[in-house]
């Protein structure tokens, strides 16, 4: 997978290696600001509330 | 015809392999993210409502709200409570607990959505406002988003929980605390522990998870009101610090 990945990237070595990282931070802005806070929600590991239903 | 299968073979495993470590990057990703990450934007976020409540607190203040303003008889205006139940996630007092530092301040919003609790200590609708008799009741994160009630634990009876609101101080006193069930809504009945009961004392409660890191249990503090201050006498002295342990 990575290697495919690492393959089909254009350019030299250091290209390849700037686009992946801007790709990885890409990744990781997207779980921060969406995937995980909606993982969060269905979680619910630190609940403080107390609720009858 | 056995070479390309093979080799399929292979490139299959490598590829669930690389699979399964990126899903462990991104477990641990996540825990990073809710752990330090959720608490780091919530905890700013919650200094920066604190801040912003204490300097509108300090703009309305000289305006007294009601009918013409005298300036003598303002110091014997009746303690009014906050009455008015503010919009949901709308931020109306600070809460002050020496128990948890010198520096601990958090706004105090209406509701206890999961979106409210990000914002603060939550206020569970319905129960009484801050002052009023009844039960005060409050809910807050022990971990993550700014953590206002990770040291609840250590509150001790007789310790001061201090609420602010635009134009009071409220000192509560913690009374007693417990482990409950997420469904024992009774701890914050009017009388704690009593539903159905009438009040005939303000009370203060305080709920978060427990035990940490699981949302099994509930621990609980209940407090009682000790005094009413105005603004305009300056901060209780209730406020002041406390020792550890």
């Amino acid at each position: 997978m990575y290697a495919w990945w690492w393959r089909i990237l254009p350019g030299p070595w250091w290209l390849r290696l700037l686009i992946s990282v801007v790709a990885a931070a890409a990744v990781v802005l997207l779980c921060f600001t969406v995937v995980f806070p909606a993982v969060a929600d269905h979680l619910a590991i630190n609940d403080g509330t107390v609720d009858g239903t | 015809m056995s070479a390309p299968f093979r080799s399929r073979g292979r490139a299959a495993v490598s590829v669930t392999g690389e699979l399964l470590v990126t899903a462990g990057v991104l477990t641990l990703l996540f825990v990073v993210w809710q752990l330090y990450w959720t608490d780091f934007t919530s905890g700013r976020a919650q200094a920066a409502t604190v801040d912003d409540l204490q300097s509108q607190w300090a703009v309305s203040a000289p305006q007294t709200p009601g009918p013409a303003p005298s300036p003598g008889a303002s110091p014997s205006t009746p303690a009014v409570t906050v009455d008015e139940t503010p919009p949901q996630g709308d931020a109306f007092a600070i809460v002050y607990v020496p128990r948890f530092g010198s520096g601990y301040a958090v706004p105090v919003v209406e509701g206890t959505a999961t979106a409210d609790l990000q914002e603060g200590i939550g206020h569970y609708a319905g129960t009484a406002m801050p002052g009023q008799v009844g039960n005060l009741a409050l809910a807050g994160h022990r971990v993550t988003y700014g953590k206002p009630f990770n040291l609840i634990a250590d509150l001790q009876d007789g310790d001061a929980v201090v609420v602010a609101t635009a134009t009071q101080w409220f000192t509560y006193r913690v009374q007693s605390h417990e482990i409950v069930r997420p469904t024992q809504v009774s701890v914050i009945a009017p009388v704690p522990d009593q539903p159905g009961a009438q009040p005939t004392q303000a009370w203060l409660t305080m709920t978060a998870c427990h035990p940490m890191h699981s949302a099994r249990q509930r621990y609980v503090v209940h407090a009682l009101l000790e005094s009413v201050q105005d603004r305009s006498a300056g901060a209780p002295a209730s406020l002041a610090p406390v020792g550890q342990g």
